[in-house]
């Protein structure tokens, strides 16, 4: 019984210490600024055109489902409210979110991969460089900071399509639908907005590293890897924002 | 376990050739001597220093001074070979806040050097992916001579290459040895890596291999040989030894099959 929980515990210590020389490295030298700054293209402008059509169907499809429940009450004006307040806290964090965790953090899980299976790992520690250094931190800071931007403009786009849906099928006014929206948000909506997607980009990139440099037995050991990060991500992504939402909900 | 009751020494100057069958540990021991796996018990000496207690960042000192070949090349698929070759003297200028042995604006020459050493001077914008094996094994050996380390360890320099490819590769390993003095060791299974090693010498007039006569500059005796067999040390001794060995299992690597 304990031999086996012995593996799922050991994987747990080492991810918490690969978290801890990862932040340690952020304020350590040498800092690899190119590194950050590729992995920020990569990561945030790469990403740039799923989010922002992910995000703005998002919005358009609340709009739709919303206008039926609403029309029930006589309320479709106040559809911007509705589409605001579940972009902002819930769905632009967390779309967000699980799309970067299957574009980005499936990438650095296979890209790490392979460079462990191909001994590149080795030769980079071998050559006196540490791997956390230049590898995993520049990737947690890089989708620790885009993945909020990201989730900003997927939020905005998202409100665009909520915007074009009501505006079409609902005939509510420009004003009436980003008033109601711009009312309905208060700095609680923001902040959990904006705290989320930061947590959820230090999910990912160092689960996506985890096992990434965790990665043996090859090429099908690099595929195992990329599907393991994907799904522990996305499924820490939930946990993380059931969590985050209990903490901002009773501060209300 | 991958390595049980293993001791031995290499002498500054020395080549050791380190044979075995595949998965007889002894990539495991080149990973230790490295510091890149760390021994459950025993010690570990590199250059006089105690490194088995050593933390990763005081072993790249140490490490700087080694220069290792992987069994691929070990090449880095995300730069070119000019910057592969560049790395360790850049990264020498990074991690020593730019008080390294050779400055920035040396890398360039030195990286030429380098690649014109193997042959390879026409790489340079080429990214690993773009080169055979027997090539990409070309430039990890000029990375891991860009910075003219004392001690060289090769893990499986031929593995997976053609009879000619792999002597051009032992080749250009005598070929460091000779004219930069290094120590070297060798991790092989094949044993006419040993033989070459062990029995010829670089010329630098004519630039190609020769024999090396009698005891003339001591290449075969400063040459010894190592067999692993399951994690264990089964023979260690001189090309004669090598050959008179009664051992079955050591016997597989002689230069005449009994």
């Amino acid at each position: 019984m304990l031999d086996i929980l012995k593996g799922p515990i050991l994987a747990l210590q080492d991810f918490f210490f690969l978290t801890g020389r990862a932040l340690r490295n952020i304020f350590r030298s040498p800092h690899y600024t190119d590194d950050i700054l590729l992995q920020m293209d990569i990561i945030g402008v790469g990403s740039l055109p799923i989010v922002v059509l992910t995000g703005g169907f998002s919005g358009a499809v609340m709009a739709l489902q919303m206008s039926r429940a609403l029309a029930t009450y006589g309320a479709t004006g106040q559809v911007g409210q509705i589409v605001a307040i579940t972009l902002v806290r819930e769905l632009g964090p967390v779309l967000s979110a699980l799309l970067v965790a299957g574009r980005s953090g499936s990438g650095m899980a296979s890209e790490l991969g392979s460079m462990k299976v191909t001994e590149q790992i080795d030769a980079m520690r071998a050559l006196g460089t540490d791997p956390i250094q230049k590898l995993v931190t520049p990737r947690l800071l890089a989708t620790a900071i885009m993945l909020p931007l990201l989730t900003i403009i997927s939020d905005l786009v998202g409100l665009l399509g909520g915007f074009l849906v009501s505006s079409i099928t609902l005939n509510t006014t420009a004003s009436q639908y980003w008033n109601t929206a711009y009312r309905a948000l208060v700095w609680n909506d923001l902040a959990q907005g904006l705290l989320k997607p930061f947590v959820f980009g230090m999910v990912i990139a160092l689960v996506g590293c985890f096992y990434g440099l965790r990665t043996s037995g090859g090429t099908q050991g690099v595929g195992l890897a990329t599907t393991k990060a994907v799904v522990v991500a996305s499924v820490w992504i939930f946990v993380f924002t059931f969590f985050i939402t209990q903490i901002f909900v009773n501060k209300q | 376990m991958a390595l049980n009751d293993v001791s031995f020494d290499l002498k500054a100057g020395g080549t050791r050739i380190i044979y075995g069958a595949a998965g007889s540990g002894k990539s495991v021991m080149l990973k230790i001597a490295l510091g890149l796996l760390k021994p459950s018990s025993g010690r570990v000496f590199v250059f006089g220093e105690d490194t088995t207690d050593l933390k990763e960042k005081d072993l790249f000192p140490i490490r700087s001074r080694m220069g290792v070949l992987f069994q691929e090349g070990g090449l880095f698929d995300s730069m070119t070979i000019e910057d592969n070759v560049a790395y360790p003297l850049e990264n020498a200028i990074t991690q020593r806040n730019g008080k390294a042995r050779i400055p920035a604006d040396q890398i360039a020459d030195r990286v030429r050097e380098a690649l014109r050493f193997v042959e390879l001077e026409q790489t340079l914008a080429k990214f690993p992916s773009e080169l055979s094996g027997g090539m990409r094994r070309r430039a990890g050996i000029a990375r891991a001579t860009v910075n003219e380390p004392p001690l060289m360890l090769y893990d499986s320099p031929t593995a997976g290459l053609d009879p000619i490819t792999a002597n051009m590769i032992i080749a250009l390993i005598i070929k460091a040895r000779d004219t930069k003095n290094t120590t070297s060791a060798i991790v092989t299974h094949r044993h006419q890596d040993g033989q070459l090693l062990a029995n010829f010498r670089y010329n630098p007039e004519s630039g190609h291999l020769q024999r090396s006569e009698n005891n003339d500059d001591g290449v075969c005796a400063r040459t010894t040989f190592m067999v692993f067999g399951e994690g264990r040390l089964v023979f260690e001794g001189t090309q004669d030894e090598l050959e008179h060995s009664a051992d079955p299992y050591v016997s597989k690597f002689k230069a005449v099959k009994p």
